[in-house]
Order: structure tokens, then sequence, then C-alpha cells
């Protein structure tokens, strides 16, 4: 059965091919090996940036070998290069963006699927989205000139002589200025704040009217219907979702370079300055001379930020259903 | 019981109270950028910012430039860009069903649309401007198409998987070869969507700045020549809010009013192609 089945689409394809001019069966081979080729350019392409970076980085990683990645130091007179000061700064202003940006997310969505009148519900989840499409360099403007002179003002002091006399948080809130860790970490929030509702509006409405309706009838509130249905249903889409935020927060340059300081030491103060591994390539990069080991060093710091942002892509990965034919 | 049905209206309202507070710290936040960025940028908005080229503060400089520069790094970065990206999308969806270099593309274009730009910046750096020993505002293009190409796919691979299957199915009926195909019918019919696809693209690397900081690095004087450093409106931001004259300030609030002016706008016709689609 099967062998004949073989023979009866040879024989379809036999004659087909032999009616087409030579012409259509050389175009439609160019047309195959042309969108294979810019496949593989594609891939080729992650290759090449990886090849280039680590390429760059040699020298660096070879001077501190596997420390590298670790150690706390950046001193570009003595010529001795770590990522560990860049790499907390990363992850605790990162931190900072989750921590503040994620509840405000949720309550955010909430308001816009359950809250809101249905006709308000359209355009403002189409604001959402645009507000998402601003270029990060005006988050950094907004936050250099608008938030930093604020929290200088109002904010930091005061939260500094809250926790003026209690150990440990004296050390983490202690005097500063606006231009901060703490600070990077909102205008990050605020700048994912948008592309999160925008993902956790779509999950809660992605779930079955059914289930939900089934939970009012059992007389659940609104409130419950959400916690105990919408958001159970959701809770792996959700995860990925926050995993993209987090993806864009830890890669970030332009909004962080405006307000952090670019000071390449390690505090345990929010309120001091610091420095990220973009914004210390953004900073120093052009300072470096071609083939210096600061040069190589920043190219380490930035092979750091890959491994660092594909983990998270393979994290949010996990939690994400793939696509369709994916 | 009717303690407890109180007690959990009460939370629900409770609830319903902190997530429209949420909101409207939310709407306060973003009023507050949008309103930085009109009070600022419009009243320095003027035709000299337009017509002028960058210049020292003091001088009555302004963004012509940087605008033109932006425009043809973005220009031929999408040049670039849209034809790479269709095609590997169209690879993706039609060609690479099942097929183990498609699954690792397809991966390798995700890995690369959440790669943080400035390592675009880094990579285009090595390869052109390291070995040219000259930025060059091509390579600012270059950088631009890396970023958006995998958004492109992305786009395109999504839209042609909606199309109906009986559709290529029908056209192979009549004897159409694959090409023919997937030209004559499935671009055809996910035309609207890859268009989308290409504007938001074009929207994402108009405001780029990162990858442009060691590519095309940005020229205080009108240039036009692909071989040479080149301005671009995000770099020239970047540049003048850094400076602590209030003159250049002014010109860089201009310079990101009309950045985003744009990019929203781009999105908004994104928007309707899309809603024109369906």
């Amino acid at each position: 059965m099967a062998d004949a089945a073989a023979t009866g689409s040879q024989a379809l394809e036999r004659p087909r091919r032999a009616h087409l001019p030579g012409g259509v069966l050389s175009a439609d081979l160019l047309f195959t090996r042309s969108v294979q080729l810019t496949g593989l350019i594609v891939l080729l392409m992650l290759g090449a940036i990886i090849v280039m970076l680590a390429m760059g980085a040699w020298p660096a990683l070879a001077a501190e070998g596997l420390p590298f990645f670790w150690l706390p130091q950046w001193d570009s007179v003595n010529e001795r290069f770590g990522a560990g000061i860049m790499i907390y700064g990363t992850l605790i202003t990162s931190v900072i963006a989750l921590v503040v940006a994620v509840p405000l997310s949720v309550g955010v969505a909430y308001f816009l699927t359950e809250i809101l009148p249905n006709a308000f519900r359209k355009p403002v989840g189409m604001t959402v989205q645009l507000l998402a499409a601003v270029p990060s360099i005006i988050y950094g403007m907004w936050g250099f000139f608008v938030l930093a002179p604020w929290l200088s003002e109002h904010f930091i002091l005061d939260v500094a002589d809250v926790f003026a006399n209690i150990p440990v948080l004296n050390r983490v809130f202690d005097y500063g200025s606006g231009n901060s860790i703490f600070t990077a970490g909102l205008v990050l929030a605020v700048m994912i704040l948008p592309l999160i509702t925008a993902m956790f509006v779509e999950i809660l409405n992605a779930t079955p009217v059914v289930l939900k309706e089934a939970a009012y009838g059992l007389g659940a509130t609104r409130f419950e219907v959400i916690r105990d249905v919408a958001v159970p249903y959701g809770r792996r889409a959700m995860i990925g979702a926050v995993m993209l935020g987090l993806g864009r927060a830890l890669g970030e340059t332009m909004a962080v370079t405006f307000v952090i300081g670019n000071a390449t030491r390690l505090s345990p103060n929010l309120f001091s300055q610091g420095a990220t591994i973009a914004s210390t390539i953004a900073n120093e990069f052009n300072e470096a001379g071609a083939g210096s080991l600061k040069l190589s060093a920043l190219l380490g710091l930035g092979l750091t930020l890959f491994v660092i942002s594909f983990l998270v892509l393979l994290l949010s990965r996990r939690f994400v259903k793939p696509r369709a034919g994916g | 019981m009717r303690a407890s049905l109180k007690r959990r209206k009460a939370v629900n309202g409770f609830v319903a109270v902190l997530c429209t507070a949420a909101a409207l710290l939310a709407l306060f936040l973003l009023a507050s950028i949008l309103f930085t960025l009109v009070a600022r940028g419009l009243p320095a908005l003027t035709l000299t910012t337009l017509t002028v080229s960058m210049a020292p503060t003091g001088e009555n400089g302004g963004l012509a430039n940087a605008i033109v520069g932006s425009l043809i790094q973005v220009g031929i970065g999408m040049l670039i860009a849209v034809p790479v990206g269709i095609m590997a999308g169209t690879y993706l969806a039609e060609y690479g069903r099942g097929s183990k270099l498609a699954e690792i593309a397809r991966f390798v274009s995700d890995v690369l649309l959440s790669a943080p730009s400035i390592l675009v910046g880094l990579f285009v750096y090595t390869l052109m401007v390291a070995t040219t020993k000259t930025y060059s505002g091509i390579a600012g293009a270059v950088a631009l198409a890396v970023i958006a190409i995998p958004i492109i796919i992305r786009t395109t691979e999504d839209m042609l998987n909606l199309v109906p299957t009986p559709m290529r199915e029908a056209s192979a009926a009549l004897g159409a070869p694959m090409y023919k195909t997937v030209t004559r019918i499935t671009w055809r019919a996910a035309a609207g969507g890859i268009l989308t696809g290409m504007l938001l693209a074009l929207a994402r690397i108009a405001g780029e700045t990162a990858p442009l900081l060691f590519t095309s690095l940005g020229n205080l004087n009108w240039s036009t020549s692909l071989w040479k450093p080149m301005a671009s409106l995000p770099i020239a931001i970047y540049q003048y809010a850094a400076s602590p004259y209030e003159d250049l300030v002014q010109i860089a609030w201009a310079g990101a009013l009309l950045i985003t002016v744009g990019v929203l706008a781009i999105n908004i016709i994104a928007q309707l192609v899309v809603g024109r689609g369906k």
C-alpha cells in the first residue's frame, strides 16, 4: 500500500516537472536557495557577534583569568579590570525596576481589564502599547531632568533620615545624590511598566470567558475571579512577561546612563552613584584607545551582558509556550 | 457566612481602590514624561532648529545635520533589513517546517531580538570600525539593520503562519511552482502584517541610540558621506542633553519631541494597517 502510494506520487510528480519550462524550475530553485541563504545569514550573524566579542575580550580575560567575571575592580590607571561592580549595578537596578514595576503593572492591568468601563478599554490599551514604543533615551532625559532633581529634593534625604539609626538599613539607604542606582532602577521601572502592563492585559484577556463565568456563578467576587481563575490560568505567561521585562532592563543603556552617575565603585548604598554594564560601555568606550586593554575589558563586559541576557531569555522561554511553528 | 461575605466584598473593594490608585500613578508618571517633552521641546522647535546644523553653545545651532543623518542611516538600515528579514521569515514559515536548521535559525533570531542593542553596537564596531579605522555612517546603518532584521523576521513568520494552508494548496493545484505560490499568494495574503512589522522595525531603529554610539559616532558638521562619522538625532540629543549649556539642552528637548512624535506616528500608522487588514 505504502509502495503504491509512493510510486503514485512519483508518477504524478514526473510529468509535472517535465512539462515545466526549464526557466521556472531554476527560478524555483533560485528562490529556495536564496531564502535558505538568508536563514543562514541570520545564524552567522549571531555566531559572528559571539566570536567577535569573545575575540575582542580575550586580552582582558587572559589578563585576569576567570575572576574577570566577578572581580569588583575597574582601575584604568593600573589597568586592572573586572566586571564585578557593573554586574552588581546591572542586577540591582533591574531588581529595583522589577520590584517597582511588576506590582504596579498587575494593578494597572487589573484596572484596565476589570474596572475601566468597556468603551475606554481599547483606546487606553492602545495608548499603553504606544508608550512601550517611546525611545529609551526619552525616559533617560526625563529621569535626568525631572525625576532625579525631585528625588534629591523630596525623597532621598527624608528616607535616609528615617533609616539613619537602624543598622544595616542605614547603610543601604544612606545619604546620597539624585543621580544614583536607586534613580536608575526607578527610571527602568517606568520604562518597562507599559511593556509588562501590555503583556499582562493580553494574558488576562486570554482567560476563557467560560471559566470566569463559572467562577462568578459560584458567587466569587471580581478580585477572587482574577486571583483564583485568571492568574493561575495565565501564570506561566505572566512569569514569561516579567522575564522579558527583566531582559529589557538588564540591557538598557540610555535610560540608565543619564541617571546612574557612572561611578565604578562598589557601595551598598542605593542612593550612591554606580554603574551598569551597558552604562559603562556607553560611557567609557570612546575614551578607550583602539587595541588597549581597556577596550578589551569593555568588550569583555559586553560578552558578560550577552551571557546574562541569554540566560534570562532561556528562562523566559521555559515559561512562555513556544510560538506556533516553533 | 454573612460576616465572611462582607469581608470578601471589602477585600474586593479594597483591591479595586488599590488598582485604580496604581493606574492613576502610572498615568501620572507617563503624563509627566509626555508633558515635560512637550513643554520643554515645543518652544525650542523652531524653523532654525530644523534648518541649521549643530553648533557650539551660543551660536544658534540646530539639528538639520542630525535629522538628515538619521534619515540616511535609518533608510539604508531598512534597505538592508527588509529583504533579509522578509526572506528569512519566509524561509522559517514556508520552507523550514520541521527542519533542524530552521529551528536553530528561529532560536537565533529570538536571541538577536532580545539581545541588548548596545551589544550590536560593539559587534559592528569590531566588524567595521576597528577594521576600517574610522567611524562611519554606513557602520551605523548596518548596526540599525542588525536590530531591525529579527523584528521583521518574527512578524513576517507570524503573519505567514496565519495564511490558511488551503490557499497554498489551491495555488499548487493550479500548477504554480513554490516560488510563485510564495510571492503571488502567501506574501500578498500577509502583506498588511508584513508591512506592519516593517513599520514597527522602522519605529524601533529610529529611536535607537546605543548602537550608534561607537559606529557612526555623531558629527557636529554637515556631512552626508557614508564613510565618515555621521550625525544622528538620538546621538545629538544625547550629546546636547548631557551638556551644561541651557541653549543646547533646549535643542535636545526639541529633538526628543521630534523623535517621539515620529516614532509614535509610525506606530499609529502600523496599528491602522493592522486594523485595515482585519
